[in-house]
């Protein structure tokens, strides 16, 4: 119960037994980003009205910060929650500061306040103060929804409900808001609950995404978690084919890419040893472990030739400093390290630092591979046309 | 007098009898601005309730267009047949012809007010009465303002008809002048006035509209 923002069981019916929001639950912390995203009729933007209050359930109970949205009053309630819609809704016959501070004007702030907290935040967004005297139609498009934005955080509101705020902008602008919304909500920390049928949108800023249809929560998760295991088709669909495998290197873990039986020694061995299985695995290093394949170092051709005389066994000569990976980092983490400082492979290790694979260049020429060309069975099927 | 044309006869009655046309135009002016006045006072808050009642704007909108149907000169003897004679009667009808103009201006001009820019308000925590005093109200001001010049022009008419049922006004002057021999230039000393004052009052007031429309075009 010390979520933030909780829906239990939650229905929403319209008159003619038409479920808009079919028995939803899911919870939500501070400071998280939530996108909602879903066909048209999914159910995602009375889902998020239902914060506010604009719409009320049918059944089930919302809870905000603690208290059960059915006991507060809406008006008290709507002016704690910052909201963003997809037109702006900025009032046209309002300069840009009567705009910006309509909510801190509601709550009855001081003239000097509202004035102070219109320039502090036009400061936020790089917008001049001479645009404080303007009025909306003497703005871009792009400008008028940064407004907007600025508009929903006037009061100090921790959460902020943004319903398709960018779709009517053009496509720089758009990525342009959303790097500043996806800032603005780091650095201020505060829940933002989107709504968006654009999958780029929801994968770029989101922290967890809901994915609705019919009313219903078929997936919540973390974009990564969504990219890496759709729960069904539609999600697929959703998501896109070539999103899918333009995401591999996103999501792939070191572990789904990595050879599983890399050559590795006991410290105790010696050198005869060491010289003697490379040469049968044909391979220039070895990694050493322990008895429960801890991984403590490497030993590689140059070290056993160098020391070849003064040293027995191989924990005399082995490299402690080894660089590894763990096997559930993201491929797209380590695929830099690797190719940058031109290592050969690197070591894979799981929670318990035991040894369980390395990662080669080789599986990683696969992974850019997959991405340059999709499908790995694509030019296969091409090359026998 | 009989050697005199119709205008030099026009002059020459507004120079002996200025102050009774002066007088008779602000008789005249006053019973049109109060018919306005109160249907405006009437008019203004029925639009803005229909506007929020859909279903009853039909009705109050179709009652409003019967009366505008009956005949000014019908109505003004309808009326008299219960008020009497005199200047209450023809400021009920006047009143009655400016129901319509006010009621649908008001009406549409809250009807045109952006379902966007209502929901953002309502979304930031406005009450119904800040929504229609920072929202609504503004918003459609010019289009009711609209509506109060039309029944102001169509008033002024009106009131020069009342005449007939003894309200004075420039209309007085106009009977005279169709009772007498040659009144031709009665006529016109009271034609003219009433055409003017028509004319003035929808300029001032078109001027005063174009100032509550969209000050957000004017930089």
């Amino acid at each position: 119960m010390t979520h933030y923002l909780t829906f239990d069981h939650v229905s929403k019916l319209y008159r003619g037994g038409n479920k808009a929001v079919d028995d939803i639950s899911f919870t939500v912390d501070q400071g998280e980003f939530i996108c909602l995203i879903g066909t048209s009729g999914s159910g995602k933007t009375t889902t998020m009205r239902m914060i506010n209050r604009m719409i009320t359930p049918t059944q089930g109970s919302i809870t905000l910060a603690g208290e059960d949205l059915a006991n507060v009053d809406p008006v008290k309630l709507r002016r704690r929650i910052g909201y963003v819609i997809q037109n702006i809704g900025l009032m046209p016959h309002m300069t840009i500061q009567d705009n910006i501070t309509i909510v801190p004007k509601l709550l009855k702030w001081s003239p000097e306040k509202r004035h102070t907290k219109a320039l502090e935040l036009l400061k936020l967004v790089e917008m001049p103060a001479t645009f404080l005297d303007r009025y909306p139609s003497q703005l871009s498009g792009g400008q008028q929804q940064r407004i907007g934005v600025i508009r929903a955080l006037a009061a100090g509101q921790d959460i902020i409900l943004m319903d398709e705020p960018f779709g009517a902008l053009d496509p720089i602008t758009r990525e342009a808001l959303q790097d500043l919304v996806k800032q603005l909500q780091s650095e201020l920390g505060k829940t933002i609950i989107f709504v968006t049928h654009d999958m780029d949108e929801a994968l770029k800023l989101a922290s967890r995404i809901a994915i609705m249809d019919n009313g219903q929560i078929i997936q919540m998760g973390t974009p990564n978690e969504i990219l890496r295991n759709p729960a069904n088709q539609f999600v697929e669909d959703l998501i896109g084919h070539e999103r899918l495998i333009e995401a591999k290197p996103n999501v792939e873990t070191v572990g789904q890419i990595m050879l599983k039986s890399p050559v590795a020694i006991t410290p105790g061995k010696s050198l005869v040893d060491a010289i003697r299985l490379m040469r049968q695995r044909r391979v220039d290093t070895l990694l050493v472990v322990d008895e429960n394949r801890h991984l403590k170092g490497l030993v590689d051709i140059e070290n056993i030739d160098h020391h070849y005389k003064d040293a027995t066994s191989v924990s005399d000569i082995m490299t402690t400093q080894v660089s590894y990976v763990n096997e559930k980092d993201l491929v797209r983490d380590t695929i830099e390290r690797i190719l940058k400082r031109g290592w050969k492979y690197v070591p894979v290790v799981n929670d318990d630092h035991q040894l369980v694979g390395i990662v080669t260049r080789t599986a990683l020429v696969d992974v850019v591979y997959d991405a340059v060309w999709g499908d790995t069975d694509e030019p296969d099927t091409q090359s026998e046309q | 007098m009989t050697d005199l044309n119709t205008w030099q006869q026009l002059i020459y009655y507004f120079q002996h009898n200025g102050s009774y046309v002066l007088r008779q135009f602000s008789q005249h002016f006053l019973i049109s601005i109060y018919g306005v006045l109160i249907a405006a006072l009437l008019g203004i808050p029925l639009g803005i309730f229909i506007a929020h009642r859909k279903k009853l704007s039909h009705v109050i909108i179709g009652i409003a267009n019967v009366i505008q149907t009956v005949p000014s000169l019908a109505m003004l003897s309808i009326i008299m047949l219960g008020l009497g004679l005199g200047t209450r009667t023809v400021i009920a009808t006047v009143f009655l012809y400016s129901l319509l103009p006010i009621i649908k201006n008001t009406y549409t001009g809250m009807e045109n007010v952006s379902d966007n820019i209502i929901d953002s308000g309502i979304g930031m925590g406005m009450t119904n009465w800040q929504l229609l005093r920072l929202v609504e109200l503004p918003l459609s001001l010019a289009v009711i303002m609209a509506g109060i010049r039309n029944a102001l022009v169509v008033a002024i008419g009106i009131t020069a008809i009342g005449a007939f049922v003894g309200a004075g006004g420039l209309g007085d002057i106009i009977i005279r002048g169709t009772n007498a021999t040659n009144g031709g230039a009665l006529i016109l000393a009271g034609a003219l006035p009433t055409a003017l004052t028509a004319i003035i009052a929808d300029l001032t007031l078109g001027f005063i509209q174009r100032h509550l429309e969209a000050p957000q075009t004017r930089s």
